[in-house]
This record gives C-alpha cells, sequence and structure tokens, in this order.
C-alpha cells in the first residue's frame, strides 16, 4: 500500500502529441481493419457490397498509416517514448520469461516488456503490410509471382496484427487508469508505483516508505 | 531491441513476398480441397486460397429466388424475350468442369457448372446484322459486362443454373448467373438479370476501372495464368 500522502497525485503520462499520434493512428488503423473484413469475408462483401468504394477506403487509410508516426516524430516527449520502446534490458527478458511478473518483483519502467514487444510488432507488421499492399495495389511495380506472393504475407500478416489489436485493446479494457490515461495523459502515482515502479520513481522519487525504512 | 524486431519482421515480409505464392501453392493443394467440403466454413475464416472469395460491386444485392426471376433478351434481336428460370431450366443443359480463374490471383480448381449455353439463347433471339456485341446486366443495379457476339457463341460460355452441385447461390450470383469458362472471373457476371445485344462493345464495370475488355485468362490483364482447363 502507498501512504496517504500519494492518494490523489497525479502522473504526466503521455503529453498531446503522443496522444494525438495513438489516437490518428488507432483511427485509421481501425478502418482498415473494419474494411478488410468487408473485402475479406464474403458473407460480408456481399451484405456491404460497394467492392469498389471499400477497397480505396482500404488502401488509402492503409497508405496514411505512417503518416501519424512520422509526424510524431517532431515531438520530443514521442521520440523519447520511441527510446523507451526500443531498448530491452536483461529485466525485459525475465518479464518475458516470468509467470508471476506483476507481483513487483521485476523492475518496470514506463513500459514493461509486453508493450515494448507489442510496439515492435505492431510497427514490423504494418510495414509488411504497407509494402505488400503497395506490390498489391500498383501492379506493375512487380511480376505476377511477387504479387501472389504479396498477397499470401498481406493476407497472414493482416490477421496476425488483427489478433495483436485484439489482445492490446483487451489489456486496456481490463485496465481503466491505462485506458484514461490515453484519453487524458495522466494516470494516479498509485498505479505508476504498481505497474511502473522504476518509471515512478523517475518521476516522483521513492516512495515515502521506502525513504523512511532507509533513514 | 525493438528496432531489430521490427527490421527482422521487414525481412521475413520481403522473403513472403518473393517466395509467398510458393507456399501457398503448396498450402492450396492440401488444404483448398478441404475447406470446399468443410460443413463449419471455419476454414474459411483463413486465407488459404483456392476457394471463392465473395465480391459484390453494389449495395446490398436483392435476393431473387427461381419463382421470381426474369432473364430479359433485348436490343439488336428479332425475336426480344423473357425467359423464367423453369423456361431455362427446359431448355437444353450443358456441363461444364473448368477452373475458375480471378483476376486477382485467386483460383479454383475444376468447378461444376451446369446450365444453358448462351449461343442456344442467341440463336433463339436472332441478332440482327448491326449487332456485334452483348451487354449483360445485372439485377444488383449495376454490375455490368459485355461480350463479343463471337466471344458469347463459344461452347463453354454458360448462363449457369447450378455451380458446385448444386443451384447457385446468392452469395454466387444466383439464381442465374453467367459462367464465361475461358476469361477471368469478372466476366462471368453475377444476378444475371439482362442481355442486350448492341451495335458496338459497351465496357462494362470492371473494364471502366481499369480491366481488360476482352479478359482472356492468361493473355489480359498483364497477367500470365495458365489457361483454365
Amino acid at each position: 500500500m502507498s501512504p496517504p500522502t500519494e492518494r490523489g497525485r497525479e502522473l504526466l503520462r503521455f503529453g498531446r502529441p503522443v496522444r494525438w499520434v495513438h489516437g490518428t493512428f488507432a483511427a485509421l488503423l481501425t478502418i482498415c481493419i473494419a474494411t478488410a473484413a468487408i473485402l475479406y469475408n464474403g458473407s460480408i462483401a456481399v451484405l456491404v457490397g460497394d467492392r469498389y468504394i471499400v477497397e480505396q477506403i482500404h488502401v488509402w487509410s492503409g497508405f496514411a498509416l505512417p503518416v501519424p508516426l512520422l509526424l510524431g516524430l517532431f515531438s520530443r516527449d514521442y521520440r523519447n517514448d520511441l527510446g523507451r520502446l526500443n531498448r530491452f534490458a536483461r529485466h525485459d527478458w525475465q518479464w518475458l520469461r516470468s509467470r508471476d511478473r506483476r507481483d513487483g518483483h521485476l523492475p518496470v519502467g514506463k513500459f514493461n516488456a509486453g508493450q515494448k514487444l507489442n510496439a515492435a510488432l505492431s510497427a514490423g507488421a504494418v510495414g509488411v503490410l504497407l509494402a505488400s499492399g503497395t506490390i498489391m495495389y500498383f501492379t506493375h511495380l512487380a511480376r505476377l509471382s511477387w504479387r501472389s506472393g504479396a498477397t499470401f504475407v498481406h493476407d497472414w500478416v493482416a490477421l496476425a496484427l488483427g489478433l495483436l489489436v485484439v489482445g492490446h485493446v483487451m489489456y486496456a479494457l481490463r485496465d481503466p487508469d491505462s485506458l484514461r490515461s490515453m484519453r487524458t495523459g495522466r494516470v494516479p502515482l498509485r498505479w505508476a508505483r504498481r505497474e511502473h515502479d522504476e518509471w515512478a520513481t523517475e518521476l516522483a522519487g521513492a516512495p515515502e516508505d521506502q525513504v523512511d525504512a532507509s533513514r | 531491441m525493438g528496432r531489430r524486431v521490427v527490421l527482422g519482421l521487414l525481412g521475413l515480409g520481403g522473403l513472403g513476398i518473393v517466395f509467398g505464392s510458393k507456399i501457398q501453392d503448396g498450402m492450396e493443394r492440401v488444404l483448398g480441397p478441404l475447406e470446399l467440403r468443410d460443413p463449419t466454413g471455419l476454414l474459411g475464416l483463413l486465407p488459404i486460397g483456392d476457394t471463392f472469395r465473395f465480391y459484390s460491386v453494389t449495395r446490398s444485392v436483392p435476393i431473387r429466388d427461381p419463382a421470381d426471376y426474369r432473364l430479359q433478351v433485348s436490343g439488336l434481336v428479332a425475336k426480344p424475350a423473357t425467359y423464367t428460370f423453369a423456361d431455362l431450366q427446359a431448355m437444353p443443359q450443358t456441363e461444364v468442369v473448368r477452373d475458375f480463374q480471378c483476376v486477382t490471383g485467386w483460383r479454383v480448381p475444376q468447378v461444376h457448372w451446369r446450365g444453358v449455353r448462351l449461343s442456344d439463347l442467341l440463336d433463339r433471339a436472332g441478332p440482327t446484322s448491326t449487332a456485334t456485341a452483348l451487354r449483360l446486366t445485372s439485377f444488383d443495379g449495376t454490375y455490368t459486362e459485355s461480350l463479343t457476339l463471337d466471344q458469347a457463341r463459344l461452347p463453354d460460355v454458360l448462363v449457369a443454373l447450378e455451380m458446385l452441385g448444386g443451384p447457385v447461390s446468392h452469395n454466387h450470383g444466383g439464381p442465374v448467373r453467367l459462367y464465361v469458362a475461358p476469361m477471368y472471373g469478372y466476366k462471368s457476371l453475377k444476378w444475371l438479370s439482362g442481355i442486350e445485344l448492341t451495335p458496338e462493345v459497351v465496357p462494362g464495370f470492371w473494364e471502366h476501372r481499369g480491366y481488360s475488355i476482352n479478359g482472356w485468362v492468361g493473355a489480359s490483364n498483364g497477367r500470365d495464368d495458365e489457361p483454365t482447363h
């Protein structure tokens, strides 16, 4: 339990630029997934119809996906978060292997190892989808066997990314504080101490009870 | 580390693009036949290939059953006519077992089709000397296609009443659709409701969007697929 003085205190977890990048990217990806479902599933396709328009929406929101990610680079906070996501420390590997990873015995920074992995896999998958989608859409770019290969890659990677997104959203729904931080940018200090102790210490110093104990 | 995961995925993606069609072929040979016979339809949710993907170009297509189905033959003909489903059923039926090749790459091998030869319908209507082409329309209100008179008279061009051993389902373009065996799937118009003889070729829905008017499998649309057999 954290001491009473920390009750009600909040930390800024995500500034406005980071939230904007997340929101825009999420909206575009949602459009991509919804239109993909229509293009891909026969029953929905026949129900919705308008194949040409649906395809155009899918393709162009797909091409727009990297735009918020690149615009984000103008923000120092965003670049800082990218750096943190990129860095895997030894305790991150332990965290991924550990069964009781959430009991607090492993130090966790601003992002836990699962979040880092999710970010890397999502970014890689989006890159692959962009490349294969480009080859599929601009048919003169590559020979036929590559285009078939691109369709193959696009189908399976899209399925994998879809599952990753479902997992991401499920974790978010299970944690109201985390969900709220994507909207307001703020998290309770107590939540930060529990989920991201190293980061909480970095911003707010060590918890008071520990400071007391060390005296 | 995160960067290495991203680059690794991109590398794998590149390999997949170069060699994916070979992997896909292998999977299709094993899983394709299973998927066509899968009673749960769950395999259909996976991108396996060698199976039909359903396309519709317009908003919700009205469902017609054989009882209220009509096929109109009109335009430059001596005898315009309207056929009911029963009329078509009463005509000589032709069976064809051929591959169905989509211009986007998927191919369903050895599909069983049954229906009336388009040439039989043309013989009954008697095209006038100025007619050179057909404009085919769909009761979805949007989808149109074209064939030259010579193409339409080929023996493997059917007005199909059955496919895959049963009635043509709504999603497949039933109750009656076209099957143009030697051409890409978009030429096989779904939900067929009108055949109009015209003085020249009127490009159809997909042809306005860049697809070849003469959609021979393997010799159009910049593709080199093996002809359907």
